[in-house]
């Protein structure tokens, strides 16, 4: 078990720089998923702490201790790659026992930990096969295995689900959520995809352009985003956002957060549009109703419009967040807020 | 319907024709024309005159001593080009793999340039090279105060100064081959070789190896077929000499390809079995050791 911290730590390749003076603590025996669109330094920072692409400057620290000069085989640190980075001329057995192997682990003692882990994953049938010949799901469990074995202070996975189709996925979801809770070790989760970060994280860090925008855990990301871009990146289908039309500030609502009416409402914000496409998910439909000044995805649970049917939009005022030109979060504390809301609400009338 | 059943069944035949018509004429034609000449004392100037003595060919073949020189000369020249190249080829291709910087780039270019200049053109240039009075290397040896050679001229030197003049040639195109093996690894596999706490030994011996290993395979045919079968640098470095201790299998079957026919043929099939023997044992042996992915 270890925690993990970076100190103004910057990260260059070749001129361009990708990640600048970022601090940021990763506490012991969390779930941490690092989340963001490509290229926004997530993979970076993870293959820092895996010493694979040493900081250009400041310090990673693991169990409180810097680790700049430690060789990636002996920080503690297991990966699982997003390819999955099996080695395809070894068995199963092989793959899973060459770390033990380096590490002089005694044969008996290798025997056995290959044994109870291959169990755990239901690999143990497959000890003597060659990669080639398993599936997708099942290299990913000798990923896992592999890493699984070497009992390390940290798990380190790299969009380890994005090569499984989605059924799969969710399964795998599940699966990691289980073991983190069994071996209790600090998890490091790298994904674009929001999804798995909201589902299995205990705290969520997320990136844009090298910068944390958030760390929290899903529940604040979802319900109190710092900024637009979190706002926006979270959440299927993400927050609706608008320009206010003054300051360059801007307003937004979930999907979930509107009623839709065939009747004029009087919610705080509302406009008449028309339904221009439907989604039916099972448990919920999705709208975008559409008028000449705002297109928003509204969702709904219950599926009672058409496409082409004129409906009135309403979003109540606590459901209204309040965006500034920085793109940061306005709270309704600050003296603007009430002037935009009400702006809102008149716009309404109009 | 029958008409394209049938037609359906010959397809397959008829567009390989064009291709089988031709290896038929110039391979299986050839090779059993060899054997058939192997069994013969063949007259050139009278095929008339041609007389079938069975395998007295292969018994005189058998009994001579030029046979058994060339055929060591050939063991020797073999292994010792094989093994150079390929060592050579590997350390090549893995130093110019480490890093991409211009000197690398400039390296593979350098060591490649060789294969493409006629082997003809590099052997006379060696010869020059390795002049015992004139010659450059005999020069640089006495620069640094070390004991000169005779190469090409004295029977104790000259198979060496042959060989290294094949290793020089072959040595580039072999590295590339094993170059580009070494860049399809994908580094995601070093990745985690390194996070298992290997060593940079065992990551060569464990995973470079194995994951190259097929090309390291087909170089490894590619160049004992080669090399059994040398011929040109004998031909114009030394002419088998001196003391016959560069003549060669092919170098044996060319110095009878007119006063005995039968028998240069005769030699020709050995060779052949040879090589075939040599290659079915490599199968048989490293077969399983080659991971193809």
């Amino acid at each position: 078990m270890a925690s993990i911290e970076f100190r103004k730590v910057t990260k260059s390749f070749g001129d361009s720089t990708v990640i600048k003076d970022l601090d940021l603590t990763i506490a012991d025996g969390e779930f941490t998923v690092l989340v963001g669109p490509s290229g926004c330094g997530k993979t970076t920072l993870l293959r820092m702490i895996a010493g694979l692409d040493p900081q250009t400057s400041g310090a990673v620290l693991i169990d409180g201790k810097d680790v700049t000069q430690i060789a990636p085989g002996q920080r503690g640190v297991a990966m699982v790659f997003q390819n999955y980075a099996i080695y395809p001329t070894m068995s199963v057995r092989e793959n899973i026992e060459f770390g033990l192997k380096n590490n002089k682990v005694s044969k008996e003692e290798r025997t056995e930990l290959v044994e109870s882990i291959s169990a755990t994953v239901g690999l143990s049938e497959y000890l003597d096969r060659k990669p080639s010949t398993l599936s997708g799901g099942q290299r990913q469990r000798v990923a896992l295995a592999r890493a699984m074995v070497k009992k390390p202070s940290v798990f380190l996975m790299d969009e380890p689900l994005s090569n499984l189709d989605a059924k799969l996925r969710i399964q795998m979801r599940i699966e990691l959520i289980e073991l983190h809770k069994k071996l209790g070790t600090t998890f490091v989760y790298v994904t674009h995809d929001q999804v798995e970060a909201m589902s299995m994280a205990d705290t969520i860090v997320l990136m844009n352009k090298g910068v944390i925008q958030q760390e929290a855990s899903p529940d604040l990301i979802y319900r109190e985003p710092n900024n637009r871009f979190t706002a926006q990146f979270v959440g299927v289908p993400p927050m609706n956002v608008a320009p206010l039309g003054t300051d360059g500030a801007h307003f937004g609502f979930r999907p979930e957060s509107a009623v839709l009416t065939r009747t004029p409402s009087d919610a705080w914000f509302r406009y008449k549009g028309v339904i221009t496409t439907r989604e039916m998910l099972g448990s919920e439909t999705i709208y975008q109703v559409k008028n000449e000044q705002f297109t928003f995805m509204i969702k709904c649970y219950e599926d009672l419009f058409t496409v082409d049917e004129h409906v009135y939009v309403g979003v109540p005022v606590e459901k209204i967040m309040l965006f500034g030109a920085d793109e940061n979060r306005i709270p309704r504390e600050d003296p603007r807020a009430a002037d935009y809301l009400e702006r809102l609400r008149r716009q309404g009338d109009e | 319907m029958n008409n394209t059943t049938r037609w359906d069944t010959l397809r397959p035949y008829v567009m390989i024709l064009p291709a089988m018509l031709a290896i038929l004429c110039f391979v299986i034609y050839p090779v059993f024309y060899l054997l058939k000449l192997s069994f013969y004392r063949y007259n050139l100037l009278n095929k008339a005159k041609s007389k079938f003595i069975g395998l007295d060919n292969y018994k005189q073949l058998f009994s001579k001593d030029e046979f058994y020189v060339a055929l060591n000369n050939t063991l020797i020249y073999t292994v010792t080009v094989v093994l150079l190249t390929i060592v050579i080829a590997l350390l090549l291709a893995l130093l110019i793999n480490r890093k991409k910087t211009r000197f690398n780039a400039f390296l593979q270019a350098g060591i490649f340039t060789p294969h493409i200049i006629s082997i003809v053109s590099i052997a006379l240039v060696w010869m020059l090279l390795m002049e015992p009075n004139f010659g450059i290397l005999n020069y640089v040896l006495k620069t640094f105060g070390l004991p000169t050679s005779k190469w090409l001229q004295s029977s104790s030197t000259s198979m060496l100064s042959v060989i290294l003049v094949s290793v020089w040639h072959n040595v580039g195109y072999y590295a590339l081959i094993l170059l580009a093996a070494l860049q399809s690894v994908p580094p995601t596999i070093y990745e985690a070789a390194a996070l298992d706490n290997a060593s940079r030994f065992k990551t060569f011996y464990k995973i470079t190896l194995p994951m190259i290993s097929p090309q390291l395979f087909f170089v490894l045919i590619i160049m004992t077929i080669g090399s059994f079968k040398v011929f040109d640098t004998v031909r114009i470095m030394t002419g088998g000499g001196p003391n016959n201790s560069t003549s060669t299998l092919v170098y044996h079957i060319y110095e009878y390809r007119s006063n005995n026919l039968g028998y240069a043929s005769a030699t020709g099939i050995i060779l052949m079995v040879i090589i075939a023997i040599l290659t079915f044992v490599y199968f048989r042996v490293l077969a399983n050791k080659v991971h193809y992915q």
